[in-house]
C-alpha cells in the first residue's frame, strides 16, 4: 500500500480535503463527548453524520435531519395505531393466536423504528432536532374523531384495511425520499432496511385481509367483490371498498406504473402482462402526497 | 501496512506541528489518531491484482451494481420457472397462482436488467439446482424463502454503494417488492414469520455483495467475477 498514492486519489476528488477535515476533527471531538450517551446502534450514523460535512456529493445534514423527521413522523402513526390496537383486541374482533400474534408484532417492529430513529437524530443532531410526537386522531377526521376509520377500533374488517393502507403508504414513503439519501452511507441503509420490513409487514396484512374475506366475504372483510387481495399490490387497486385510502395507491407514479427507466415491462417476456408488469416493481410516494395522505390523522 | 510506513507515519504525526492549513502531513496524523484502521483498510483492498481469468466480469460502478443485481435475478427467475414446470411441484392451486405470479415478477425483473443494462449485460448465467428437490414443496418453499430472503438484504445492502439516485429508485421499486414476496413465502413456512429476521431495531438484515455472492454461489455454476465491484 503506498499512502501517497491513496492521498492523491483523494485530492484528485476532492481537493479541499484537507481543509474540510479540520471540521471532520472537530465533529469528531464532539462525538467524542457525546458518544457515551448514544445507544450503540446509533454510534455508525452519528459517525456518518460528521462525515457528511466534510463530503459535498453525500447528502447535507440538513436533508438528511429532514428525511430522518419525516419517516419518524410515519413511525409515530404507525405506532400508535397498532400500541392502541393491542389493547383493543376483543373490541376489535381481532381473533386470539395468529392474528394478534401478528399485531403485536407490527406494534413491536413500529415502536422499534421510532426509537431508533429517535436515538439515530439525537445522536447526529441532538435531541432539539427529534420532532415530537403529533397529537393523532386516528380516525382520520383531523381531531374530530368521527373521521372514515372512526369505527376501525371495533371493526376488524376496517382496522385491517386501515393497517394495509398505513403499510403500503409507508412502503411508498421511504422509497420516495430514498433518493435524497444516495451516498448517505449509514442513513440510507438504515431507512432501506426499514422500507422492506414495512414491505413484510404491508405482505402480511394483505394475506391477513384476503384470509378473513374467504372466511367471512366482502361485507366483513371490505374487499371489493370481484378482487383478490394479493401479498403485491395489483395495479392501483387498494383492495378496500372505500375510496378514502386511493390515494395512498394513486400519485404522480401510481401503483400501476408499467414503464421503468424508459424500459416497457408489459410484454417485456411471455406472460408479463400489464398485471404482473404493476405488481413487479412497487412505486414511490412523494412527501407532499404522503403528508397530504396523514394530514387527516394529525389534529 | 509495512512496518516502515507505519514508522513513518508515526514520525509524521511527531513532526506535525498541527499549526496551519490542513495539509497532507496534517491528515496523515489524523488518520493515526481517529479513523485510520478502517480508511486505510479500504484503500488497501483496491490495490489487489486481479485475475484476468476470474470468470463473468460484473463490472464496476453503478454498472457493477446493476449487474449484481441482474445476476441475482436471473438466479430467482430461473428458479420459479423450474418450479411452476414442475407438474409434482406439490403446491395448492393458491399456492401455485402466487408462486406463478413471483415467477413473472422475477422474470420481468431480470428482463428489465438485461434491456436497461443493454450492451453492460453480462451474458446468461448457468444455475445449479441439483440440491433442490423440485417434486417437494418443503424444498421448493425453503429454497424460495432462502433466495427471497437473500434478495432483500442484497438490494438493502447494495444501496449505499450506488451513485445514481435514479439507479436507487429503481432498485427500491424492486426491493419492496421482494420483500413481499419473503413475506409470503416465509408465512407459507412458518405462519407469523413475515419479518423474522429483524433486529432489536425493527430493521432488516442488509448483506455486502461479497456476503451474498457466497450464499448464492451455491446455485451458480457459472464463476463471477465480483472483484470489481464497489465497496
Amino acid at each position: 500500500m503506498n499512502l501517497d498514492k491513496i492521498l492523491g486519489e483523494i485530492e484528485k476528488h476532492d481537493p479541499e480535503v484537507y481543509n474540510k477535515l479540520d471540521t471532520r476533527r472537530h465533529a469528531m471531538k464532539s462525538f467524542a463527548r457525546v458518544g457515551g450517551r448514544v445507544a450503540l446502534a446509533a454510534v455508525p450514523l452519528a459517525l456518518g453524520a460528521m462525515f457528511q460535512k466534510s463530503y459535498a456529493q453525500t447528502p447535507g445534514s440538513a436533508t438528511i435531519l429532514n428525511v430522518l423527521n419525516y419517516a419518524l413522523t410515519l413511525e409515530y402513526l404507525e405506532a400508535e395505531f397498532y400500541a392502541t390496537a393491542v389493547t383493543k383486541f376483543a373490541q376489535i374482533g381481532v381473533p386470539a393466536g395468529a392474528a394478534q400474534a401478528a399485531i403485536t408484532k407490527l406494534a413491536n417492529d413500529e415502536s422499534a423504528h421510532v426509537i431508533f430513529l429517535k436515538t439515530a437524530i439525537t445522536a447526529g443532531f441532538g435531541a432539539s432536532s427529534v420532532t415530537p410526537k403529533p397529537t393523532f386522531d386516528l380516525s382520520g377526521g383531523n381531531g374530530s374523531g368521527t373521521g372514515p376509520f372512526a369505527m376501525a377500533f371495533s371493526n376488524y374488517g376496517l382496522f385491517l384495511a386501515v393497517a394495509q393502507t398505513f403499510e403500503d403508504t409507508g412502503v411508498r414513503a421511504y422509497k420516495g425520499r430514498a433518493q435524497e439519501l444516495v451516498g448517505g452511507g449509514d442513513y440510507l441503509t438504515a431507512a432501506l432496511n426499514i422500507h422492506s420490513v414495512e414491505a413484510r409487514h404491508a405482505a402480511h396484512i394483505r394475506s391477513m385481509r384476503n384470509a378473513l374475506n374467504i372466511a367471512s366475504g366482502n361485507a366483513v372483510s371490505l374487499v371489493p367483490a370481484g378482487i383478490t387481495v394479493k401479498p403485491w399490490i395489483t395495479l392501483s387497486q387498494s383492495g378496500i371498498d372505500t375510496p378514502a385510502v386511493q390515494a395512498s395507491y394513486d400519485g404522480a407514479v401510481p401503483e400501476s406504473t408499467t414503464t421503468q427507466a424508459g424500459v416497457a415491462i408489459t410484454g417485456i417476456a411471455a406472460g408479463i402482462t400489464t398485471t404482473a408488469a404493476s405488481e413487479c416493481f412497487d412505486e414511490p410516494l412523494t412527501a407532499a402526497e404522503v403528508l397530504a395522505i396523514i394530514d387527516p390523522f394529525i389534529v | 501496512m509495512t512496518k516502515n510506513k507505519a514508522l513513518e507515519n508515526q514520525a509524521l504525526m511527531e513532526h506535525d506541528s498541527g499549526k496551519g492549513a490542513f495539509s497532507r502531513r496534517n491528515f496523515l496524523s489524523f488518520l493515526g489518531a481517529s479513523t485510520g484502521v478502517a480508511v486505510l483498510a479500504a484503500a488497501c483492498s483496491k490495490n489487489d491484482v486481479e485475475d484476468p481469468n476470474m470468470g463473468v466480469d460484473l463490472g464496476s460502478g453503478d454498472v457493477g451494481i446493476l449487474n449484481y443485481a441482474y445476476a441475482l435475478e436471473q438466479l430467482e427467475a430461473a428458479f420459479y420457472t423450474q418450479v411452476i414446470a414442475s407438474s409434482t411441484n406439490g403446491l395448492s392451486v393458491t399456492e401455485a397462482a402466487r408462486f406463478n405470479d413471483i415467477k413473472l415478477h422475477e422474470v420481468a425483473h431480470r428482463e428489465f436488467f438485461k434491456a436497461a443494462l443493454g450492451s453492460n449485460a453480462i451474458p446468461a448465467l448457468d444455475v445449479n439446482f441439483t440440491s433442490i428437490n423440485f417434486s417437494d414443496r418443503t424444498s421448493i418453499i425453503t429454497t424460495a424463502a432462502a433466495f427471497e430472503n437473500l434478495g432483500v438484504s442484497a438490494y438493502n445492502g447494495a444501496g449505499r454503494l450506488l451513485k445514481s439516485a435514479d439507479y436507487l429508485l429503481l432498485a427500491g421499486k424492486i426491493v419492496s417488492v421482494e420483500g413481499r414476496h419473503a413475506a409470503y413465502i416465509n408465512d407459507l413456512i412458518t405462519p407469523g414469520s413475515f419479518a423474522k429476521d429483524t433486529d432489536s431495531n425493527g430493521l432488516d438484515i442488509s448483506r455486502t455483495p461479497p456476503q451474498v455472492l457466497a450464499i448464492a454461489g451455491a446455485y451458480i455454476k457459472t464463476k463471477i467475477n465480483a472483484s470489481n465491484l464497489p465497496s
